[in-house]
């Protein structure tokens, strides 16, 4: 693939690989997208971008496609918004096999279907070998939150329950067996997937619904601790509890990673209240993305630490914030 | 009348200094007053054997008091008679001082027939505890746990007699007016006589938890093997070495007990000191595969009581879930020792503040700290000469976390608290913040801490609000060798081994196995041993195969790791290393002597606790003595010189094949590592580099380890730890000397 300057090999580059398969409604360069969905009373719009650049590209259970989409569309339902139009740019680096874009597009196309959201606007660039690694997506999404429903970490009170979708760690293990051409004992998939449906499902399930976070970079540890700092409550985890698959565990051990901080693509935490966290559970395990939903902690009165995590044998270990890079403390 | 005015400093409060001072100025005929302000002991003297009455001051001084100046001036002195001023006056506050043992008087009274007779709180101003029960500050009875019990008569005439070894100890009680003691099972109280219940429980072969000085401990009969096993089980430590408690003649039966040791062991500190086991065998389930163990005599008249009660040696374990901090309360005792214990003695003086039992060994090259708690703690240590008068925190590292004030010419170095990452724990490193410097009134202007950002310690010392001076780990090792050495600011430059766990170099690699020339103020790297990758970094402590995989890998002998750990998941580990994947390069000397034990067969797979390979080294090495030490390779790089173990690797691969004992490799391992670095450091005192040697890290509690360095370094000056363990628990004294070094060069 050369870079050129608009010319005519970039209209056909276009044409062939992103207009064919996402078809914008309108010639223009511009999205127009109808309002009835804020007609509702007290309905507000929910509004995010985010930047995708993952090496390598494609992994084991998706690529960055699949993970632009997934990304955007779950910070719009975290939030509570139903996902409805994203847009999709490009940044591609000269030489990119096309073959790749074409994969990449259609694993795009098809998440977007699945979301039910409409990819309607769109850029790309060529930029020239070196300045960017292969392809970077920048997604942004719009969603409807409907009226009544405000979800936020300040609602989190103590004693609500701190529940998970399903396991953790499968991304972040995925994509470092990736990179460091690990040898595997069993092959293991990123869990990149689409949250809408479920949290539309846990919403109408759960009306007083407190917060949701998706569980991405800095894994669980992260999502927890910015949410009991912004709600000025703790919230203790119960090691045994946590969702982790056996293969995820074993890497971890090996490789001396905490499956806490590992990235996940399609994992949430969220906080019900106790009264509702069986309806909460009943929901997410009748949904594909929410079968292995499970309780891993609840919130308490603010103590000296927002997360701690008490293990099987006793004994009560912080689970900070990641503080830079990972470097050994046992002295 | 002209007199004296004499100004006496040091560890001089709450230790029956005045009462002291007037039986003094009774006996040389000195008329005057004593009192205490916040500089020590004010002595006012006139008429009498004045001479005679100040060298005294420190000649004879009691047991707990330790006098650093006795400064006599001429004075105008009214006085008749002599009296003892009651302390008071703003800045006038009376330090607290450790926790003490109790004395021959007190137990000869619980053991007597006077109305103590089987008290287990019996106390007197050369005894009993201090710390343990203070709850605010100036020290008298109003401040400590023992505000709830009011005097008897009996009692405040003792109190309050200037001739009586109670006078003004603040704990002092009896069992009229004092704490109470009682047995306790299945949640309820049990008439009876309480220590002989208690008693019952460890001759059957079963577990007591007993309220002690600074914390619960657990308790079992430790020559019951059966006995040990069920702790074991029943606390998750299946390995770890238990402590012991018993009375001296018990001790002799089953340790070599020197000179030094049994000094050591009657201290009023009662450490827990490291004997080298001999004579009558106990069970190798209290310190599996160690040629020690670690024995304390009873320190209170409890102890005592429960001592004579049973008549065998105590295991003496703290009493805790597994990773959290001892227990205190009596009811977080019920709760959290209930799955463990089967009685407890229990009693009603609360304990303010927790306190490990503290470790030291005796070694050629004399006592050593290895955990500074119980009975040192808080106590002070002069700085060397020439620092600045500034108050500087700091806040030392991640693992054996403790704090660091100075202050006045003096640094309280704080207890023992543990691995900060357990929440516990982590609550208590902030109470000991507060309570330092409420204790030791202290108002810092700079903050010192690692340079490791991952440290808890560090965080915390960046959330003061106060410039920050952040210092290189083996730096503040090396700095507190030299600061404890009472090595001058201005003294010269010295040669530093540190051999050592790990810690963040500047570079960003991970060091751990050093030679540093330097000071307080600055250092350069000059020797280090050629790093490996850490793999699954802080994974790579917990299971030693993964150090052995490298350094053979690193020596061309993958065949012979691949033999040796058929279990690991090596292809795994060698991919991790070669793509960096949380493999940092490291020049760790803690991880070398992980990587030998494993070698060894020694725990390869898995330590269960920290230092276990490398201690059975130490204790393999010991019982064959006398073996040339492996050759290290020497390679001078551009930035200095690398000791490469890959030689050394090789020589005891060969060793292994030809079927040489692993006693006499681990041996030869040490000999060369001592030979290798001592090697480097005297060579910097020779070429007039370096003035002495320090050597410090945690890898020199290896007494063999230093002894041997102490040899091949000849007759260059070397300096030692003694006072301050050489491992992180001494970090914040260097860190806290660095800080003020770099204050005043600024
Ligand atoms: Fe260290
Ligand atoms: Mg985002
Ligand atoms: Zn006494
Ligand atoms: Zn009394």
């Amino acid at each position: 693939l050369a870079h050129g300057g608009g010319g005519r090999a970039m209209r056909d580059l276009i044409e062939e690989v992103f207009t064919g398969v996402f078809r914008p409604e309108s010639g223009e360069d511009q999205a127009r997208l109808s309002s009835d969905a804020l007609q509702v009373p007290g309905a507000r719009l929910a509004f995010t971008t985010d930047s995708y650049v993952v090496t390598p590209v494609e992994f084991p259970g998706g690529d960055i496609g699949k993970l632009a989409v997934c990304g955007t569309v779950n910070d719009l339902a975290v939030g509570g918004a139903q996902p409805l139009w994203l847009s999709a740019s490009f940044i591609i680096e000269e030489g990119c096999e096309i073959a790749l874009l074409h994969r990449i597009v259609a694993s795009m196309a098809r998440e977007a279907e699945a979301a039910g959201v409409k990819i309607v606007t769109g850029d790309t660039k060529v930029v020239e070998k070196g300045s960017c690694d292969t392809v970077f997506i920048t997604t942004s999404g719009v969603g409807v939150i409907p009226p009544g429903r405000d979800l936020g970490a300040v609602h989190i009170r103590p004693g609500d329950v701190a529940i998970v979708n399903g396991v953790l760690g499968d991304h972040g293990a995925t994509i470092l067996a990736a990179r460091g051409d690990l040898a595997l004992s069993a092959p293991l998939q990123s869990d990149c997937q689409a949250l809408g449906h479920l949290m539309a499902a846990v919403a109408g399930a759960c009306p007083n619904l407190r917060a949701a976070r998706d569980a991405t970079r800095g894994g669980l540890a992260s999502a927890l601790n910015e949410m009991a700092e912004a709600a000025n409550v703790s919230v203790e985890l119960d090691e045994a509890s946590l969702p982790l698959r056996p293969e995820v565990k074993g890497m971890c051990e090996i490789l001396g990673l905490d499956p806490l901080y590992l990235a996940n693509e399609g994992a949430l935490v969220l906080f019900v209240p106790e009264a509702e966290a069986d309806a909460a559970l009943a929901t997410m395990r009748a949904l594909p993305s929410g079968r292995a939903a499970v309780i891993v902690g609840r919130a308490t009165e603010r103590g000296s630490v927002p997360v701690r995590m008490t293990s099987a044998f006793g004994g009560t270990r912080i689970v900070d914030m990641l503080v830079g890079e990972q470097l050994p403390r046992i002295c | 009348m002209t007199g004296r005015r004499i100004r006496v400093r040091g560890q001089v409060q709450g230790v029956g200094f005045r009462p002291f001072v007037w039986a003094l100025a009774r006996r040389f005929g000195v008329s005057g007053e004593v009192s205490n302000d916040a500089e020590g002991v004010l002595v006012l003297a006139a008429g009498g054997d004045l001479d005679g009455f100040e060298a005294a001051l420190s000649a004879e001084s009691p047991v707990l008091a330790r006098v650093d100046a006795v400064e006599g001036v001429p004075a105008e002195v009214v006085a008749e008679g002599f009296r003892i001023v009651a302390s008071g006056g703003p800045g006038a506050e009376t330090r607290v001082t450790p926790d003490a043992a109790s004395c021959s008087d007190c137990v000869a009274e619980i053991f007597g027939s006077g109305r103590r007779a089987g008290y287990a709180f019996t106390n007197c101003t050369n005894c009993g505890p201090r710390y343990t029960i203070l709850t605010g500050l100036p020290y008298d009875r109003a401040q400590t746990t023992m505000a709830g019990f009011v005097l008897c008569d009996a009692c405040r005439r003792d109190y309050e007699d200037p001739a009586d070894r109670r006078f003004h100890a603040q704990p002092v009680a009896c069992p009229a007016c004092g704490p109470r003691l009682w047995f306790e099972q299945d949640g309820g109280e049990v008439a009876g006589d309480s220590v002989a219940l208690a008693a019952e429980v460890l001759a059957r072969g079963e577990v007591l938890a007993v309220k002690g000085l600074g914390g619960f401990h657990l308790a079992c009969d430790a020559t019951d093997a059966e006995a040990v096993a069920a702790l074991r089980a029943r606390k998750r430590r299946p390995a770890k070495p238990f402590a012991l408690m018993a009375p001296l003649v018990q001790v002799v039966r089953h340790a070599e007990v020197s000179e030094a040791e049994r000094v050591l062991l009657q201290d009023p500190a009662a450490p827990i000191v490291l004997l080298e086991t001999a004579g009558e065998a106990l069970p190798e389930g209290l310190a599996p595969g160690q040629g020690r163990l670690g024995w304390m005599l009873p320190y209170t008249p409890l102890h005592h009581l429960l001592c004579a009660a049973l008549g065998r040696p105590l295991v003496m374990t703290s009493g805790n879930v597994s990773g959290e901090p001892q227990v205190i309360g009596n009811t977080e005792a019920r709760d959290k020792l209930a799955a463990i214990a089967d009685g407890f003695l229990m009693h009603d003086r609360d304990i303010a503040r927790r306190l490990d039992d503290s470790v030291e060994r005796v070694t050629p090259q004399g006592p050593m700290v290895l955990r500074r708690a119980r009975g040192r703690v808080p106590g002070t240590l002069p700085l060397p000469e020439d620092f600045p008068d500034r108050q500087v925190v700091a806040y030392g590292g991640q693992m054996k976390a403790a704090i660091c004030l100075v202050k006045n010419g003096q640094a309280l170095l704080g207890h023992h608290l543990g691995e900060l990452d357990e929440a516990l724990t982590w609550e208590a490193f902030l109470q000991a913040d507060r309570d330092y410097a409420a204790l030791f009134d202290h108002r810092p202007e700079l903050v010192a801490c690692d340079l490791h950002e991952g440290f808890r310690s560090t965080q915390h010392a960046r959330s003061k609000g106060l410039p920050v001076t952040e210092v290189q780990h083996h730096h503040a090792h090396l700095a507190a060798c030299l600061g404890e050495a009472l090595w001058p600011r201005d003294g010269g430059p010295v040669a530093g081994i540190v051999l050592d766990g790990l810690g963040l170099g500047p570079d960003g690699t991970i060091w751990g196995g050093e030679v540093l020339l330097g000071d307080y103020a600055s250092f350069e790297r000059r020797a280090w041993l050629t790093p490996a990758p850490l793999i699954g970094g802080d994974r790579a402590q917990a299971e030693p195969w993964r150090n052995a995989l490298v350094r053979l890998d690193a020596a061309g002998l993958g065949a012979l790791a691949d033999g040796l750990f058929p279990d690991a998941p090596r292809d795994m580990a060698r991919q991790a290393a070669r793509a960096g994947v949380n493999a940092p390069m490291s020049s760790s000397a803690g991880r070398l002597f992980d990587a030998v034990a494993a070698m060894l067969g020694l725990c390869p797979m898995r330590q269960s606790y920290e230092g276990e390979a490398a201690m059975r080294l130490e204790a393999l090495a010991v019982a064959e003595p006398g073996h040339p030490g492996y050759d290290f390779g020497v390679v001078q790089g551009a930035k200095g010189l690398q000791l490469d173990p890959a030689e050394m690797v090789a020589a005891l691969a060969a060793d292994l094949a030809a079927g040489l004992s692993p006693g006499r490799i681990a041996w030869r391992f040490h000999a060369g590592l001592a030979r290798a670095f001592a090697g480097v450091a005297r060579g910097l005192v020779e070429q007039g580099e370096a003035r002495a040697v320090a050597l410090t890290g945690g890898c020199f509690q290896n007494a063999l380890l230093l002894d041997l360095t102490v040899a091949a370094l000849g007759d260059v000056p070397v300096l030692l730890h003694r006072r301050t363990p050489a491992n992180d628990g001494g970090l914040a004294l260097g860190q806290a000397l660095v800080a003020l070094a770099q204050m005043e060069s600024r």
